[in-house]
């Protein structure tokens, strides 16, 4: 993690939407030792700093937060290093980053969690190590939530796989609730699913490849959401959520306020099954792509404040685990360079969410999902987290050029409305366009 | 990535008719006991990661008897033993000196993988359950042997649609000509979504209401191991779609009945049924040689 800086940068001249304190407004914001210093109307404050940062025509909002990345290590540096990783999160203007347990071998330890949250893992922006929920994630035997916990876990997850067994996501809800510590969800019935590649419908049928279906998520997103509105004070939040059904437990389980939260993928909002196209290994991940009624249903959601949180479930692979077989490439693709792009690209550009909206599902929500405090907001004392972007620049993907060890994403040569220009962290600029 | 080469089948969907009628008709002047050595000197590379009897001697012999080299490489035996990936062993031939690649692998894709990466032709004999494109064109082969065209014709495949590359290939290539395809079975082997493969896709649960008035009846091998994972049990599914003498009465007199092999008597049809007069089931595998002379002639630039 990147230490505060003892140095002052003022960003001036920028429209600064905070959500999280209802700001949208042509705003000043001076960042001193780490911290937000002041937030002032243009022109308002005093003083000399020592850097300056003119953010006329920008957007200037709190550090981005991504709920979801698979940042491989320990174990798997050939597809990714925290160093790597955080370095892409930084040019996809996140400031922090919560990394996924599904490493080799899985972090369902105190010392795991302490070894990825130390300094020499060189990380450029914050990153959060979430644990296992049971040992090994196999599903058994719940992992020492307490001590994960005080370690620096964010919270804890088998994601790559499901808590599957009733029993054990009802114990793993309960030990949450107790610790105020929530539990992710990876909502795939496995029993639905074996040796499944793509979405099932009518391309699927078309490829001849075996598929998941919809119902598959839905009917533990259901149970998940039954148990959580049974058992008081616990926290469920059903991770890369990319069905219509799933969705409307997740509506059911907030009517009832429970304490149900979700989140969703830039490429789940973005394409459907029929991009699949003949064998694209690029668009194969886990969740898979779905029918357009569910991305449709996921739009809406986004808009009507259902969804939480945009998480990329960033999911390097080397480029031999992908030129393979459908059925044998590895599930995922990255996401953390493209995110912002495609929310302004498609969310506000076509659907018309307002950008206030997108902020927010960038900052203030994810930031209330893991409880991540002095984050998600530029309120006075908040952590100096900014990210500064450009909501009308136009630009191309070039997946060569990308800061991640992997190219494996499906947007590579795209053309994109939006884009960083610049991510600080701890009152750091540790990205900025050039 | 590149776009496949010049010549490649890897499947009949993205084929349009011409294509199609243009392979049929070099397949009738392929005569397999008198061909032209059209490719003397190729070299052609049967890659085949499942087992096959037809597809594969007649691949050879199609290729021999246009005066290629052939050499076979299988699974088991080769590289691909030992972890090679389906790229490194598409490379390893290309090197080799291998001009095309008649590929089957149990992974839907796979060709197309291969096809993406290497400047050859390569053909697909067979790829998981996606398509089985030179079945179908011998398919359509035999069909025009005995029909004067596909004009107003009605088809019937029947039985285990979902797991079936052969089906898919069929559909594909039958409904481009107009043919009206009816598709019979119970829900597990016949999804609702099979009648989105190609547009005039019908689908029924009873075989009665397929038979009537169909010209083709193409039956498919029932896998025992698949109905063993599913609802349905091998008694009720012979007693409810089987195909018998009785049953064929109700198809149109001329009718002809189909089937990819290997067939299993007493299962999916009688032995009546399979050696009757109206069964064109041997003649299927007799004209898959010259359409695969054909295929083989296309890919390698000697299609005229």
């Amino acid at each position: 993690m990147t230490r505060p800086e003892n140095k002052s940068l003022l960003i001036k001249g920028g429209q600064l939407i905070d959500p999280a304190a209802k700001i949208n407004a042509p705003m000043d914001v001076l960042l001193r030792d780490g911290r937000v210093a002041e937030v002032a109307l243009p022109n308002k404050i005093r003083g000399s700093a020592d850097e300056k940062f003119d953010a006329r025509g920008l957007i200037v909002a709190p550090g981005f937060i991504d709920l979801h990345v698979h940042l491989r290590e320990p174990g798997q540096g050939y597809k990714e290093t925290i160093a790597s990783g955080t370095a892409a999160a930084a040019a996809g203007g996140f400031t922090s980053v919560c990394t996924m347990p599904n490493t080799a071998p899985v972090v369902d330890t105190a010392e795991w969690v302490a070894w990825l949250r130390n300094p020499e893992r060189a990380a450029v922006v914050n990153a959060f190590p979430i644990a296992a929920a049971t040992r090994g994630s196999k599903g058994g035997t719940l992992t020492d939530f307490a001590s994960l916990q005080r370690a620096g876990a964010a919270a804890v997850t088998d994601d790559g796989k499901p808590i599957l067994d009733d029993d054990v996501m009802r114990m793993a809800l309960r030990l949450g609730a107790e610790l105020n510590f929530p539990v992710v969800q990876h909502a795939e019935d496995t029993r639905l699913t074996e040796n499944c590649s793509m979405h099932a419908g009518p391309t699927s049928f078309r490829l001849g490849l075996r598929a998941m279906p919809a119902a598959a998520e839905a009917a533990i997103v259901d149970r998940d959401v039954t148990l959580a509105q049974q058992i008081r004070e616990s926290r469920l939040h059903v991770a890369h959520l990319s069905t219509a059904d799933a969705l409307k437990a997740v509506r059911r389980g907030k009517r009832a306020k429970a304490r149900v939260t979700c989140e969703v993928t830039p490429h789940h909002f973005t394409l459907i099954d029929e991009n699949v196209g003949e064998y694209d290994t690029n668009f194969k991940m886990n969740p898979p792509l779905r029918s357009a009624t569910d991305r449709e249903a996921i739009v809406v959601a986004l808009a009507d404040g259902t969804v939480d949180a945009i998480a990329t479930d960033h999911a390097p692979h080397a480029a031999h685990e992908k030129q393979v077989e459908f059925e044998r490439a590895s599930f995922g693709i990255t996401g953390l360079e493209t995110a912002l792009a495609l929310a302004i690209t498609k969310l506000h550009r076509e659907h018309k969410i307002p950008l206030t909206r997108i902020v927010e599902l960038f900052t203030a929500g994810p930031a209330r999902v893991f409880d991540l405090p002095g984050r998600g907001t530029l309120a006075r004392g908040s952590h100096a987290d900014v990210t500064i972007f450009d909501p009308k620049k136009r630009w191309t993907f070039d997946a060569a050029k990308s800061r991640s060890l992997s190219h494996n994403t499906p947007f590579d040569g795209w053309q994109f409305t939006g884009k960083v220009v610049a991510t600080i962290v701890s009152g750091k600029i540790v990205h900025r366009e050039n | 990535m590149n776009k496949p080469a010049r010549g490649s089948l890897l499947g009949i969907e993205h084929l349009d008719a011409k294509d199609i009628l243009g392979l049929l008709k070099l397949a009738r002047r392929m005569n397999p006991l008198k061909a032209r050595p059209l490719l003397r000197g190729k070299r052609v590379v049967l890659l085949f990661y499942e087992a096959s009897t037809r597809t594969r001697s007649s691949f050879e012999f199609a290729a021999k008897s246009l005066g290629a080299m052939t050499t076979l490489v299988q699974s088991s035996g080769s590289s691909i033993e030992k972890g090679e990936s389906v790229l490194d062993t598409g490379y390893t031939l290309r090197a080799v000196g291998a001009d095309c690649i008649v590929m089957r692998h149990p992974s839907a894709g796979a060709p197309h993988l291969m096809a993406q990466h290497l400047d050859i032709p390569v053909i697909n004999a067979g790829d998981g359950m996606h398509e089985h494109p030179s079945q179908a064109l011998l398919d359509a082969f035999t069909i025009l042997k005995h029909k004067k065209s596909f004009k107003g014709l009605q088809a019937t495949i029947i039985g285990d649609i979902f797991h079936s590359r052969v089906a898919r290939s069929a559909c594909h290539l039958l409904t481009k000509f107009g043919v009206k395809v009816t598709l019979c079975g119970p829900p597990e082997f016949v999804p609702d979504v099979a009648a989105t493969l190609a547009p005039g896709l019908r689908i029924t649960r009873h075989i009665e209401d397929a038979l009537r008035g169909t010209d083709v009846v193409m039956l498919l091998r029932v896998q025992k191991e698949r109905l063993a994972g599913q609802k349905i049990r091998l008694q009720d599914y012979i007693a409810r779609y089987q195909m018998t003498t009785a049953r064929l009465k109700l198809a149109k007199r001329d009718a002809i009945v189909m089937h990819p092999g290997p067939i299993i008597r007493g299962l999916e049809l009688t032995a009546e049924v399979a050696d009757g007069p109206q069964s064109v089931i041997v003649d299927e595998v007799h004209n898959g040689v010259p359409t695969r002379m054909a295929i083989l002639a296309r890919a390698l630039g000697k299609a005229k």
